[in-house]
């Protein structure tokens, strides 16, 4: 079963980390990278740009309105995520412990659209 | 044999295999898709047909593989109609293969603990774990564990297709976890077995036909567990705590259906060889060294048990046991049986000081053991006026008529 591993975190207390705390930081993340793929479990990954970068489009009244900023203004910010390829909702929630980003902030583990009985 | 006899033959057969097996196949069906609903759909399509066919046809040697057998081919169908393509393709493999690996075995094998695992599992929400473990291993109909947990049948069936549905698209594994998260994923198991005893002990009289079966059914999941796993002394505990409160059932009500409170039960009313069995389990689960709240709980009861057959006063034991058990749970309801505790070392001042550490609690403003604790401990004091309006808030808050009749008693008698 496919499964997205969805980041969220704080992104105020990312920008008060010293460079070298950040480095470390981002070499986590590849170390993990590399454990889900030496696994056989990688599917995708990928860091997302800062919610500042964000841009937000909904069709109203047969016309688009663009707004800037993300869609939710949350402290917790969507940051980057992992797809993954595993037997079961529990092997899922294994991965998402170990992964930094359970340590800096919140992993949702959402599986994949299933069809409805 | 006649047709009628037939008939009352073959629906006795299939009320005997549902008793005995229904969680067994329910699990065993579910087990490789995890489609919980579906295996619950299959099977009681394979029950109405065994109505059917038992009658002309005489029951089958080994019922439960008919069941089984009549179950897969509607699962199959079910699966066939629902999807298509390569999906569908998939499933029907893991559907005819594991079939074929039961067609094989004499025996169904027993998945019925994983399957609870399933329904406890963290990503259950978690009010509808006990309702899920009830219909889903014991085939309690949702119109009785909705009454049974205060809920409307229309709200608890679509909290439970919610449940079965999240297990499935979630893909919530049916599997004994490993090691390292046994005890805790265990613990949420055992929540929800508690959860239904409590709720069935709400009857204690068992005069509601329906509640009290809904205690012997958790009593049998109970059981079932410890003998599943007798190296989890939490498993042990549970089922030991479960066997004292069942063992005073008969005690806790006069002939004329008066509530009676432990102090006041004679322990010649108690079922002595459940006490000495749960006396047992406490002492295998203690050997194993890993204290837990269900252990402490158990160890409590025995201490109760203890006082009352030999007479002995043993409430410093018992304040200790509910240190420990606050400790653990931190819950409020311990920390005001723990009061009651202190009240008998040190007088009710110090009970009443022990229950203000509490008071602060916004759920306990509902919870009827605390105004009735209150009451008694205002009462012993002489401060009458508040232990009359404390009675009078516990009164209004209890659903059993024969503790509330109890409690008015109790308040009748303060003098004024």
């Amino acid at each position: 079963m496919q499964y997205m591993l969805l980041l969220y975190a704080d992104e105020k207390s990312w920008e008060t980390f010293a460079p070298a705390e950040q480095a470390e930081a981002v070499a986590a993340y590849m170390a993990y990278g590399e454990a889900l793929k030496k696994a056989g479990v990688y599917v995708a990954a990928n860091r997302l740009g800062s919610s500042g970068s964000a841009t937000t489009v909904r069709m109203a009244e047969g016309k688009a309105q663009v707004l800037n900023g993300p869609y939710a203004e949350s402290k917790e910010q969507l940051g980057g995520y992992f797809a993954i390829d595993v037997p079961d909702l529990d092997a899922a929630l294994s991965w998402a412990a170990r992964c930094p980003g359970a340590h800096h902030g919140i992993v949702e583990v959402r599986p994949f659209w299933t069809d409805p009985a | 044999m006649s047709p009628r006899e037939g008939d009352v033959h073959a629906r006795g057969m299939a009320d005997a295999v549902a008793r005995r097996s229904y969680g067994k196949l329910v699990a065993f069906l579910a087990a490789r898709t995890r489609d919980v609903a579906a295996a619950e759909d299959a099977l009681s399509e394979a029950f109405a047909s065994a109505l059917a066919d038992w009658p002309v046809n005489g029951c089958p040697a080994n019922p439960e593989a008919w069941l089984l057998t009549v179950a897969r081919r509607k699962a199959i169908d079910g699966a066939r109609r629902r999807r298509s393509g390569e999906l569908a393709a998939n499933e029907l493999q893991i559907l005819a293969e594991g079939f074929e690996a039961a067609a094989s075995q004499e025996e169904i094998p027993d998945q019925r603990l994983a399957l609870m695992f399933a329904c406890a599992h963290p990503a259950i929400e978690a009010g509808i774990r006990a309702p899920l473990i009830l219909q889903v291993v014991l085939g309690l109909n949702a119109v009785m564990i909705a009454s049974a947990f205060l809920l409307s049948p229309a709200a608890m069936g679509q909290r439970l297709l919610r449940a079965k549905n999240k297990i499935r698209t979630a893909g919530i594994p049916f599997r004994i976890p490993g090691r390292e998260v046994l005890s805790s994923r265990l613990d949420t198991v055992l929540d929800a077995i508690y959860a239904a005893f409590a709720e069935g002990w709400v009857d204690a009289a068992g005069t509601d036909h329906a509640r009290r079966d809904l205690a012997e059914e958790a009593l049998f999941l109970g059981r079932l567990v410890a003998e599943l796993l007798p190296e989890e002394p939490e498993a042990l505990g549970l089922f030991a705590l479960m066997l004292h409160a069942e063992a005073r059932r008969r005690a806790r009500r006069t002939p004329l259906g008066e509530y009676v409170p432990l102090a006041e039960q004679d322990p010649a009313l108690w079922d002595a060889e459940m006490i000495a069995v749960a006396e047992a389990l406490l002492l295998r689960a203690s050997s194993l060294e890993r204290i837990g709240r269900y252990q402490l709980e158990g160890a409590l009861q025995s201490a109760h048990v203890h006082r009352r057959r030999s007479g002995e006063a043993n409430w410093p034991a018992v304040v200790q046991l509910y240190d420990a058990l606050l400790a653990l749970s931190g819950s409020p309801v311990v920390a005001i049986n723990r009061a009651l505790a202190v009240a008998e070392i040190s007088g009710a001042a110090a009970g009443l000081a022990a229950m203000q550490e509490v008071a602060a609690d916004s759920r306990l403003t509902q919870y009827q053991p605390y105004w009735a604790a209150r009451a008694e401990l205002l009462a012993r004091q002489g401060t009458h006026g508040e232990a009359r309006s404390a009675y009078g808030i516990a009164i209004g808050l209890e659903r059993d008529p024969a503790v509330r009749r109890f409690l008015q008693q109790r308040q009748a008698a303060l003098a004024r």
